[in-house]
């Protein structure tokens, strides 16, 4: 049961980031119709985000370290703790919170940006082009950043108050064994809230209702004399700041590396094809059935009966729903299929 | 009595002479000439030898090559008698002369491994078709090391291994052209076991999560041998995929699992991520079988402390060499180092820097590049001065036995370097072991 219980956890997080990811490659999808294979590089720059913003509370001043007598060495004191002492300290540990802040206005230009400068040329060409477009994309972002951070993984920890576990067992009455660390119920949530938030902004918004009738129809929206392509530009914009929003979050699971976003690429677009292509709704419960599937097929238990399982079962699940729904779980009649 | 002075008469002896010292000479003007014509990539008379340098320029060891890249860069130089001639300082014995390799000055090429097998063996074969090497260098994946050191075989040109801590470098998968300077997982366990035994004690269960490749393999076998040998019980050992990211599904059957110690068979961005997270998850706060739960990272390198941060401080491990040793020759090469590049070498670095010396120096003894020659040389080659002690190059099986450093993950760092904290120096003779019980062939010398 304990194990049981922790693996679901660890199927609900490992989901949240799958969700939010896909969340935004079908927003793109639905309503550019543009196969975004640079979207894993959106969220690991969301994750630079907060890399940034760390090494901005971090600027130091050096003091020669004299325990090094070999060459001239520098010990780092951050500016910020030399001025407000413990304050300072404060902020420099709130990092990855503050850069959610931070994140959102830069993620929202380089979605604008992105899009208005290159993706839009690419509206009327094959998705094959899209796909290369776009890739070679996420390439030149990838290697800017390694040129600029290095190749190896970045700490950026969670605030001290939220580096520790949370004893669950003794909320569930499962005993005081089981526990989960903090931050990961907190990603849990958060990307609850993002989830949730995208859905209200699209459901219950004037802006939102203009977008999902020009996802169902995006001709009659425009002949009724709506900038239907300014709102799709805003909304990849907005699909950007959701895959930095997951970038900066996860920095304390996964120590940033430039990598990053191609790992978790192609798990977003299984994600988004079992889901269903085009489908908001298919793109999040994908992500989380997937996620927990990925979590419980890594069990000992059931690697002992199927061994390796746990490397496959994502692309197997995905084999058995397009044989069983060639739409994919909550996939639309007609997306990309003409 | 005639004939008699016939015999001896000054014209004979002087043509009797003349046609034995011909016939002496006549073998060595033969190899020579065998030396000068028949193997690949001779220098001949050009006033220059290359090198080349293979690293992972691109990928995740990216900034581990880089760091191999500056060694070799110093090492080249301090060849050709440039710098502050470093490690030539304290070598002992030593028959370079600060002057280049047998008088020629060494260029050198660099090549881009990825971190893949296929990569690396196009690029090496690039450097030896193409660019002329006579010997090549690089490292950070055993996968990667024993894929050149086959094609080296295959080509009859010598590899000096960087970093590579599999078994089977120099076990089952060795080669007569592949040379490792650098420690091995089975020195790593019999290094650890009694710093463990008397940090840890006896009874203790161990939960290994093991990278699911060649060198994942023979270290959890490796340390799983050592700690068994103490007592220890395996509670499981599970293979996790090579680049996994997310370890919880990995890591949460640990908290309830019985074990007591948790040890993490991964190396760079797999272990960065792995203690990353059991961290996250408690381990380091956990009371099991009322003892404090612990991690072991039995290979440690700088890059791999400092992408894990705090996580890494009190965590036990080893490692082939740490720039705070206080010998003349790792001082020797700090400085020089240190003065090159503004900050201090790591272990991967030393041991680049270390091979290519140890090539260049035993073509000089060898007085030729002849592959043969200059491997026969290494073969069995005791030196010292070069920051482990006395070391040995094995010729059964072409491994380096010197001393190991067990080491932990400082609790109260110094400087922005000082992240590893020499717990204790294990001497050469605690990590030896028969050369026949890995298996394997080197193969012929003549290729």
């Amino acid at each position: 049961m304990d194990t049981f219980a922790l693996q679901l956890l660890n199927g609900l997080d490992k989901g949240g980031a799958y969700a939010l990811i896909a969340l935004g490659l079908t927003l793109i999808f639905g309503t550019l119709g543009v196969v975004n294979f640079a979207h894993g590089a959106l969220f690991m720059l969301g994750a630079f985000c907060a890399v940034t913003v760390q090494k901005i509370l971090t600027i130091s001043v050096k003091v020669k370290d004299e325990s090094i007598t070999f060459f001239e060495a520098y010990k780092e004191v951050p500016y910020l703790e030399t001025w407000f002492g413990e304050t300072g300290a404060a902020i420099i540990d709130y990092s990855v919170p503050i850069s959610i802040l931070v994140a959102i206005p830069i993620m929202l230009l380089i979605g604008l940006v992105m899009e208005r400068g290159l993706i839009q040329r690419f509206y009327k060409r094959t998705h094959a082009e899209q796909i290369l477009v776009t890739f070679g994309l996420a390439i030149v972002l990838q290697e800017l950043v390694k040129a600029n951070f290095g190749a190896n993984p970045i700490p950026t920890p969670a605030p001290e108050a939220v580096a520790g576990s949370a004893n669950i067992g003794e909320w569930l009455g499962l005993g005081s064994t089981v526990v989960y660390p903090w931050w990961r119920l907190i990603y849990l949530a958060f990307a609850g809230v993002v989830i949730a938030a995208v859905f209200s902004f699209l459901q219950f918004t004037t802006f939102g209702m203009v977008v999902r009738a020009g996802m169902q129809d995006r001709e009659t929206v425009g002949l009724l004399g709506i900038d239907i392509q300014r709102r799709f530009s805003i909304v990849f914009g907005l699909a950007a700041v959701v895959a930095g929003l997951a970038g900066v979050m996860y920095t304390p699971i996964l120590p940033p590396d430039y990598h990053m976003g191609m790992d978790f690429l192609v798990l977003s677009f299984v994600v988004v094809v079992v889901g269903g292509m085009g489908s908001l709704g298919g793109a999040v419960a994908a992500g989380f059935l997937l996620g927990i599937l990925q979590s419980f097929a890594s069990m000992n238990e059931v690697k002992s009966i199927l061994p390796g399982i746990d490397q496959i079962i994502i692309y197997l699940v995905a084999v058995v729903i397009l044989l069983v729904r060639p739409r994919g779980l909550l996939g639309r009649k007609g997306v990309m299929e003409s | 009595m005639d004939e008699i002075k016939r015999g001896v008469s000054r014209r004979g002896v002087l043509k009797g002479g003349t046609a034995l010292a011909a016939g002496l000479a006549a073998p060595t003007f033969f190899m020579r000439n065998v030396f000068a014509q028949d193997f690949r990539n001779n220098p001949g008379d050009g006033g220059t030898v290359t090198f080349g340098f293979n690293v992972p320029q691109t990928g995740a060891y990216a900034d581990e090559g880089a760091d191999e890249l500056r060694a070799y860069q110093l090492a080249v130089k301090h060849i050709n008698g440039e710098g502050d001639g470093g490690l030539l300082n304290t070598m002992q014995p030593l028959a370079l002369k600060g002057d280049g390799v047998l008088g020629k000055k060494v260029v050198y090429v660099t090549g881009d491994t990825q971190t893949k097998s296929d990569a690396a063996r196009a690029s090496a074969k690039r450097m030896i078709e193409k660019d002329g090497v006579i010997m090549y260098s690089g490292g950070s994946s055993s996968g990667v090391a024993i894929a050149q050191q086959s094609l080296a075989q295959e080509m009859g040109v010598v590899f000096m291994n960087g970093l590579t801590h599999s078994n089977d470098t120099t076990g089952k998968d060795k080669r007569r052209y592949g040379f490792r300077h650098f420690f091995n997982a089975y020195m790593s366990g019999a290094a650890l076991g009694p710093v463990l035994e008397a940090e840890m004690g006896k009874e203790r269960r161990a939960y290994h999560l093991t990278a699911d490749y060649t060198w994942g393999w023979t270290q959890e076998e490796s340390i799983k041998n050592t700690t068994e040998g103490l007592g220890w019980q395996t509670a499981n050992a599970v293979k996790t995929p090579l680049g996994a990211g997310d370890f919880s599904q990995y890591i949460t059957p640990v908290l309830n699992s019985g074990a007591d110690v948790l040890i993490l068979n991964h190396y760079g961005k797999d272990m960065i991520n792995s203690l990353t997270q059991a961290v996250q998850f408690g381990l380091r706060d956990k009371q099991v079988n009322g003892k404090d739960f612990q991690i072991v990272v039995p290979l440690y390198s700088r890059l791999m402390a400092q992408g894990a941060g705090e996580n890494i401080k009190g965590i036990f491990g080893t490692t082939n060499w740490n720039w705070s040793l206080q010998d003349a020759g790792s001082q020797a090469f700090v400085k020089s180092f240190g003065q090159e590049y503004g900050f201090p070498p790591s272990q991967a670095a030393h041991t680049c820097y270390v091979q290519t010396l140890l090539y260049a120096n035993a073509c000089q003894m060898a007085g030729t590049f002849y592959p043969p020659e200059v491997i026969k040389a290494l073969e069995g080659f005791e030196f010292d001065g070069m920051g482990n002690g006395k070391t040995l190059y094995r010729a059964e099986d072409h491994q380096c036995f010197k001393d190991v450093l067990v080491v932990k993950g400082n609790e109260n760092p110094t400087s922005q370097f000082d992240l590893l904290e020499v717990v204790q120096e294990v001497p050469r003779s605690q990590v030896e072991y028969d050369a026949g019980i890995f298996g394997g062939e080197l193969g012929p010398y003549e290729v």
